[in-house]
């Protein structure tokens, strides 16, 4: 087969790890293309609406796998367009897991100190803002009131979010319609444009190929706008390097699928998938106890039913991220809004007798809708996902038009990750309970299993070949020009939300990929400022990397 | 054909499924796919049948088998209970409310070897109730879908979009970890 085009650097995704990667490329000088599996929904295409075929449907991706589901992005912009946009970094504990492995499952070289330059490139870039408390929903303000009459503290959290312009819609999920949400579509993405890179969305990649001349070959299916299970074309790219950052649920898929064309693949390809410790409890919330315990009363008089209105997460109870306490016991505690469909059909009735989901009972909490505060557990899971045989294509057999998908992700949950959610679910009920101003009970993982919407690890960086697919530069093991920058290889739950830390990540692989473009004959500098111009982020990591910044 | 026409064993079995995962009352007096264990409109009436028949939810194709295949469950439930079953009817919708829940929580537990099946068929009734994935949404609230109005849904605004401008208890409820770095993350 003969390929008729090429380019300097091909990207599969355009998330956080293909639109980081995509602008300093393009903006170094490379010929820059990302191929993009979902579609490119302008911001007034963004929707309030859950009818299927909506942006909704569009733009979100649900794969249920054999005891873990995986929620992710799908289109361009990726998760960023569908996320809620917390952006804490990562405590500084995390960097000194050692899981189930025995060693450090870090690179040694990064820490939360040598990792906070990057987190500032990315806060200066999105850009990331300090939330106060005029900023906090009415559920984030629940939440904070309940932990503080439990003792607890509660911290805004950062966001990634324009508040003044933000309406408090809670449709973040179907894409901001309002501008609001600082997606890769309002900064990375644009400026990459600007610097000529190329955007090929519904271009979904299937297969590398190992070229003679030490380039790659990339296949990939061109996908109906509107049904996703319909394949309208097919076609070939050839590059110089590649950066795969299709998301941690199919960045392995397609490097599993590509092992016969590419040569055998590290062993942690597609194994160490973690779901963030991801786990949700969902309370109903007794009214008059807000006021009469809590004392919180709206402008209306009422004192909650708020579940509606805001815009996701606003509040978290980081009490539990306390390095002294061993491994597996430290977890946050944030509130969260989840839209109903897959947002109300796995919380289960509090005290309830069995089948919890669904039923008479279940309906009755339904009717309750406006007074739940829902509360998102990121525990310290134990990598054990592992990825079984790759589907024909994708990374999943899609059965609905859009959205809904069967994938190979295997999760069973290892003693350590169940007493992570236990300990969670146990400070939750403390929280809830006390003077019964909730009751609440835990998601069940009896119907679509364990579920996440930070999948991680599948394809990660470390130190030991055995136990990690990249090197701690990013590059595939044993596949010179490959890297890897998505959440696929961050190496382990965080205990908080993974975007930042993700886009961190990113943005200190790039120097090493541009070296390696170089090597390739690629003429690319690394130096970009932030998409917008500001400066301070770059210069705060003038002195780390390893390569010669432009005008330097 | 009318949904619940006694002579559809199709839509009877669907919709008892859907009345079963979120049950309502009876549309009329000789209604039996609704058990009638509710007082307020549930699945059904929220439209699941028409959700289940949209074809982009993948699962229409797969209706004929599944109402099938649950009568077969239903039939065997029965007989291994002892449980006498009204022929005038498909065996799902003879059982009992109680008896019909026992069926969907076996076909539905981990480790059951069809429940991939059965789960998405439970999801896409859920939806039909909770989210009316069949209707704009801003329409459906309007024509006063059962599902939205009972979760008390707030109308939006004239073009179709929701916007709060209270939103806020706007005063501080509570002390801020002290670890909190300059960057608002924990340290």
């Amino acid at each position: 087969m003969t390929s008729s085009e090429s380019t300097d650097v091909l990207i599969v995704g355009s998330g956080f790890g293909g639109a980081i990667t995509a602008y300093h490329l393009a903006a170094g000088g490379a010929k820059v293309t990302v191929l993009e599996r979902g579609p490119w929904v302008q911001e007034h295409e963004f929707e309030h609406d859950f009818l299927l075929g909506s942006s909704y449907t569009r733009i979100f991706d649900f794969v249920i796998g054999d005891g873990m589901s995986v929620l992710g992005g799908n289109c361009v912009g990726g998760g960023s367009v569908v996320y809620f946009a917390a952006h804490p970094r990562a405590p500084g504990f995390i960097f000194d897991r050692r899981g189930s492995i025995g060693r450090n499952m870090w690179p040694a070289e990064i820490t939360r100190s040598t990792l906070d330059p990057w987190y500032d490139r990315v806060a200066e870039s999105l850009p990331v803002s300090m939330q106060d408390w005029s900023d906090v929903s009415y559920a984030g303000g629940l939440w904070a009131a309940l932990c503080d009459h439990a003792g607890a503290t509660a911290n805004p959290a950062p966001v990634a979010v324009d508040n003044a312009t933000c309406v408090n819609c809670n449709w973040m999920m179907a894409g901001c319609r309002f501008g609001a949400k600082r997606s890769l579509l309002t900064n990375y993405l644009p400026a990459a444009l600007a610097h000529g890179a190329t955007i090929r969305p519904l271009h979904e990649v299937q297969q590398l190929e190992r070229l003679d001349d030490g380039g790659y070959r990339v296949h990939y299916n061109a996908i109906d706008a509107e049904d996703y299970r319909i394949t309208v074309g097919s076609g070939s790219i050839d590059a110089k390097i590649v950066i795969i950052a299709a998301g941690a649920g199919a960045t392995p898929v397609i490097l599993q699928r590509s092992e016969s064309t590419l040569g055998t693949m590290p062993h942690a390809v597609g194994r160490y998938f973690s779901g963030n410790g991801e786990r949700l409890n969902t309370a109903i919330i007794d009214e008059d106890k807000v006021r009469d315990v809590l004392g919180l009363v709206r402008e209306d008089g009422r004192a909650y039913e708020a579940n509606q209105i805001g815009k996701g997460p606003t509040v978290a109870n980081w009490d539990k991220l306390d390095g002294s306490l061993p491994e597996y016991d430290r977890f946050s505690l944030e509130q969260l809004y989840f839209p109903p469909g897959l947002g109300t059909i796995l919380a289960q009735v509090p005290g309830g007798s069995d089948p919890t989901w669904f039923g008479k009972e279940k309906k009755k909490i339904i009717g309750q809708w406006k007074s739940w505060l829902t509360i998102f557990q990121m525990i310290e899971d134990d990598n054990e996902g592992v990825f079984g045989e790759p589907p024909t294509t994708g990374n999943a057999f899609r059965i609905s038009q859009q959205m809904l998908g069967r994938g190979p992700l295997r999760y069973d949950p290892t003693p350590n990750t169940l007493h992570g959610w236990a300990l969670a679910d146990a400070e939750c009920r403390r929280i809830f309970e006390k003077e019964g101003v909730g009751s609440v009970a835990p998601w069940t993982n009896d119907v679509v299993g364990a579920y996440t919407v930070h999948p991680l690890a599948s394809c990660r960086i470390g130190d030991d070949p055995a136990t990690s697919a990249l090197t701690p530069e990013h590059e595939l093991r044993g596949h010179p020009g490959i890297f890897v920058t998505d959440g696929s290889a961050v190496p382990s739950a965080l205990t908080v939300n993974p975007a930042m830390t993700i886009a961190a990540l990113a943005e200190r692989a790039v120097p090493a990929i541009v070296r390696a473009a170089q090597e390739r004959g690629v003429k690319v500098s690394y130096g970009a400022p932030a998409p917008d111009g500001s400066t301070s982020g770059r210069n705060g990591v003038r002195d780390t990397i390893p390569v010669t910044i432009a005008g330097r | 054909m009318e949904p619940g026409s006694p002579d559809d064993t199709e839509t009877m079995t669907l919709e008892a499924f859907a009345d079963t995962i979120i049950p309502g009352a009876k549309r009329f007096p000789e209604d039996r796919a609704i058990a009638g264990v509710d007082d307020t409109p549930g699945a059904v009436q929220a439209g699941a049948l028409d959700l289940l028949h949209t074809e982009a939810t993948g699962i229409t194709i797969g209706l004929p088998y599944l109402a099938s295949a649950v009568n077969g469950h239903a039939k065997n439930y029965a007989d291994e209970r002892g449980i006498e079953l009204d022929d005038d009817v498909p065996p799902f919708v003879a059982l009992s409310y109680h008896d019909r829940t026992e069926v969907i929580r076996l076909l539905t537990a981990p480790g059951h070897p069809e429940k991939d099946g059965w789960v998405g068929l439970a999801l896409f009734c859920n939806m039909a109730y909770d989210s009316a994935a069949h209707l704009h949404t801003a329409d459906a609230i309007r024509a006063g879908h059962p599902g939205l109005i009972a979760m008390g849904w707030d109308v939006p605004d004239a073009d179709g979009l929701w916007r709060f401008p209270h939103y806020t208890y706007g005063r501080k409820l509570a002390e801020v970890h002290p670890d909190t770095t300059a960057s608002g993350s924990p340290a």
